[in-house]
């Protein structure tokens, strides 16, 4: 089973954490990043309606922690998280999670196919 | 499946540090365990953090606590990046010293502690002989421990009772403190999320607030007076709604039911609009005024005056947001008001906290579980009056603004920041000759309003010395010495929420690791103390006395026992009003002198203040300047917090610049449209008290006719020396925020609410 990474976007607050902790975890220098923070906003729906997402996600240098996770260990991303929305684990478990609220996104990182 | 160790997650099956002890070896580290608190600055927020340390003594990684029962092992950027900031190449890790001559040049030289004490203690005992100890002045900040130490270094450590946080009209925190003294006499009321309470939101004691309201703060990224945060978004995932109150979009707001998104400055009259509304559709707590309320009669008097339908014209709001957002927060069964700096940054600021106070009396919030949590009397800003006994009534009465601004002078023991300038400038009303900077960067668009002035005037000073981890453009200019301050990893001290003023939590600050020769404030103030004003350090045997009482004060348990459980949580109870725990006499009821929330104050009516809340519209504005919109016809807001940098810190750490380069300047994308501004380009932003340039931000977080404009930017990688000072007059925001547009009582700025115009640079 492939493990990995369920965030709940509805209160994912763009804090940033995971990128940081992510860059510091792996050595990273800026520039350099395991997993970005996107912007899906804000712009308006209506007068009163903002649209507004912060939806983390990994890059191809994101390898779900595997140092940190062979090791018992959450991945930092995912201990760090200031809004506590991240979730590492086996995807069937993930989906089982996804199931119980809207708003949520799984990321599957892994090594492309296509080289 | 796993998922962080939070409170809300249940699933657990993973390895964690949950039940480890302050210190232990893991892998060849020693890794210790610890509460977060300056340097680097954060608002006293005490984060759990582990330190890893490794065979050679290197600070090699920092991770959050699990064990630290509010924070749970979560993490903001700025401590995650406390090795790039522990091991900068640029950091303060020996004392400096320079020639006179030489300020403003790059000539520090490297000196031993003792050198660098003997040239402190000659200067400034010599001008104390010469021109008396109130001519030295301590210029304070925020966010470190030498922060709330300012009044103390000044009073107990050189004998001066000039400590100034240089912010215009102090306006930050203060002005709230002073609504909470002066109408209810509690220092703070903060929103409860059960920081004390063994088992948190779940907890028999506590309830989660149905609603919340933000009131000018962005919790998120600015964790205000140690409040966590992130603590909003735990209770909203457990089902408490949000009312955000604010000019900006910021992203929690777009996860608000109601986004009142008011015209800046204009919070009173909205404050009254909603104390309109609750009296007159009869949703207050009965109960509660008639037997803790003074004064209702006038208030609701006086609040018929400001009709929500004027409130809403005033505001630039929709009047029905305004009525359905305050019914709501009445009439839930318990609610709590984040209440922020932006109600202290106007003149009009000490009003906007006494609405915000009456809300939360009258609709019965006061001191409930998910309420509004009181500080019991023992809990106190811990720093406060430290040494101004000893000082003697001479030296007391000599603090600048006594006479003009009791109200915030005697409150708070700091000289007036505005008078204080001007003092420094004229004389008036004695000459100024030394200056010690204390944890401030205030040259940096931080605090201090129109800092050019500022450092006209420092630099004039004949000695001065400064305790940081950077030379920053301030202590660039001016400092003759400066002392290596520790971060939180290399000292001993203690945190606690709001200084020790709210019951929640108090922390270990321990040292996991030694950096050149550096000192954490305590030791600064305890050694240079015995130096320069023996007589008040004399009755302490040692350090550890010292830091017994001034820190550990009625903590009840020695510094060693701390650092072993690293977190202690405070006894919380509520309605204190009922048990006596909020008087010193322990009669029931408030600390104020008629003992009930004083909706008229009768504190405000003896300082010459109007006893009940009253709108004043902004001292430029559409409305009280209509004259000058030609010119300037933007509304300026100004300071907005990010996750990066704590005020001017953090523009070294690659990783945090990385997050936000330049200091932006947010419009409407209707506004860059007519001035033919695009988004990334370079503008200028100016007003008739100065300009700075500023990288435009076109989005509509900020409604047309507004702009917000970031603080606090200087360019470590640029030139430091004069005159261009790490570029720091370039983005420079707070000179366009003017010199003394204070309120009556001396409390409030503008630093919200100004107005400017916005030119393409190359035009
Ligand atoms: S799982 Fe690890 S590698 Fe992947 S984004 Fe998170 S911290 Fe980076
Ligand atoms: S750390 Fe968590 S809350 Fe912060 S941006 Fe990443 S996923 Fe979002
Ligand atoms: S809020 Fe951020 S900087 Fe402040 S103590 Fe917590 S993690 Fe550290």
């Amino acid at each position: 089973m492939r493990n990995g990474l369920l965030i709940d976007y509805e209160f994912c607050t763009g804090c940033q954490s995971c990128e940081v902790a992510c860059q510091k975890e792996h050595g990273f220098e800026a520039g350099t990043w395991g997993i970005r923070v996107l912007d899906e906003g804000p712009w308006e729906v209506d007068a009163k309606t903002m649209n507004w997402n912060k939806i983390p996600t990994p890059t191809t240098l994101c390898d779900l922690c595997a140092e940190r996770t062979q090791q018992g260990k959450l991945p930092s991303c995912v201990h760090h998280c200031l809004a506590a929305v991240m979730k590492y684990g086996p995807i069937d478990e993930l989906v089982k999670e996804m199931d119980k609220k809207p708003n949520q996104v799984m990321f599957v990182p892994g090594p492309y196919i296509c080289k | 499946m796993t998922t962080t160790p939070k409170i809300d997650s249940g699933i657990e099956d993973f390895k964690n540090d949950l039940g480890k002890p302050w210190r232990y070896e893991e892998d060849g580290y020693t890794v210790t365990r610890a509460c977060a608190w300056s340097a680097p600055g954060c608002h006293p927020v005490g984060c759990g953090v582990k330190l890893y340390v490794n065979k050679d003594g290197i600070l090699e990684k920092v991770e959050g606590d699990e064990n630290q029962p509010i924070t749970q092992g979560r993490l903001c950027m700025r401590c995650l990046t406390l090795t790039d900031f522990t091991y900068h190449p640029d950091r303060v890790i020996y004392p400096m010293k320079r020639a006179k001559e030489d300020r403003g040049k790059d000539k520090w030289e490297r000196i031993t502690w003792d050198e660098a004490y003997d040239i402190i203690e000659e200067n400034i005992q010599g001008l104390k002989e010469k021109y008396g100890p109130e001519s030295i002045v301590v210029f304070g900040g925020t966010g470190r421990e030498g922060g709330p130490m300012c009044g103390p270094y000044g009073a107990a450590m050189i004998g001066t009772p000039n400590a100034c946080y240089t912010q215009s009209g102090y306006a930050c925190y203060i002005p709230r403190v002073a609504a909470g003294t002066y109408v209810a006499g509690v220092t703070y009321p903060e929103m409860d999320y059960a920081g004390g309470l063994p088992g948190r939101y779940d907890d028999p004691m506590y309830k989660i607030p149905e609603v919340m309201i933000t009131w000018g703060k962005e919790p998120l990224p600015s964790n205000g007076d140690g409040f966590f945060g992130h603590a909003v978004i735990d209770v909203m995932k457990r089902g408490s709604k949000l009312i955000s109150i604010d000019p900006r979009s910021n992203w929690l707001s777009t996860r608000a039911v109601y986004h009142l998104q008011l015209r800046p400055g204009t919070d009173t009259a909205l404050g009254m609009a909603m104390l309109n509304i609750i009296i007159s559709e009869d949703l207050y707590d009965h109960d509660f005024v008639d037997k803790y309320c003074y004064g209702f009669e006038q208030l609701a008097e006086r609040v018929k005056t400001m009709t929500p339908e004027m409130a809403a014209e005033i505001c630039d709001l929709d009047v029905d947001d305004i009525y359905g957002a305050t019914r709501m927060y009445a009439c839930a069964d318990n609610a709590a008001i984040l209440w922020g700096l932006a109600t202290d940054q106007k003149a009009n600021g000490t009003q906007s906290g006494h609405t915000i106070i009456a809300l939360e009396a009258i609709t019965g919030n006061l001191d409930i579980p998910g309420g509004q949590l009181l500080g019991d009397v023992s809990d106190s800003l811990g720093d406060l009056g430290f040494g101004w006994k000893e000082l003697g009534p001479e030296l007391q009465n000599k603090i600048i603004g006594l006479y003009e601004y009791p109200a915030y002078v005697g409150m708070v023991l700091n000289s007036h920041a505005d008078l204080t300038l001007e003092a420094m400038e004229t004389g008036e009303p004695y000459e100024i000759h030394g200056g010690f900077i204390a944890s401030t960067n205030l040259l940096a668009g931080t605090c201090a309003a129109q800092p050019k002035r500022w450092h006209d005037a420092m630099v004039k000073l004949d000695f001065v010395f400064a305790a940081d981890c950077w030379i920053t453009p301030t202590i660039q200019c001016c400092a003759d010495v400066i002392l290596p301050l520790a971060t939180y990893a290399e000292r001993q001290s203690m945190v606690g929420t709001h200084y020790g003023a709210s019951p929640n939590m108090l922390g270990a600050v321990v040292d996991a690791v030694k950096v050149g020769e550096t000192k954490g404030d305590l030791e600064i103030q305890y050694e240079l103390g015995c130096r320069l004003n023996p007589g008040t350090y004399e009755r302490f045997k040692d350090f550890e006395d010292f830091r017994s009482e001034f820190r550990l004060g009625n903590l009840g348990m020695s510094y060693e026992e701390l650092r072993e459980k690293v977190v202690v949580q405070r006894n919380v109870s509520y309605k204190k009003y009922e048990t006596g725990k909020l008087r010193p006499d322990g009669k029931p009821g408030f600390n104020t002198p008629t003992g009930r929330v004083e909706l008229y104050s009768t504190m405000y009516k003896q300082f010459g203040e109007d006893p009940l809340p009253y709108y004043e519209e902004p001292q430029r504005s559409p409305v009280s300047t209509p004259e000058l919109m030609e010119e300037y016809p933007f509304v300026l807001t100004t300071g907005a917090r990010t996750y990066a940098y704590f005020h001017s810190e953090g523009k070294q750490i690659p990783l945090l610049r990385e997050v936000n380069p330049d200091p932006l300047l947010e419009m409407n994308p209707k506004d860059a449209e007519k001035l033919g501004i695009i988004d990334g380009e370079w503008v200028k932003v100016a007003n008739e008290f100065g300009e700075c340039q500023l990288k435009a931000k076109v989005t509509p977080i900020v409604k047309e006719g507004v702009v917000h404009a970031q603080h606090g930017f200087w360019f470590p990688e640029e030139d430091g020396e004069e005159p261009h000072l790490f570029g720091v007059w370039r983005c420079n925001i707070n000179e366009l925020i003017p010199h003394k547009f204070v309120g009556k009582l001396g409390f409030g700025a503008p630093f919200k609410c100004v107005i400017c115009k916005v030119e393409k640079l190359n035009k």
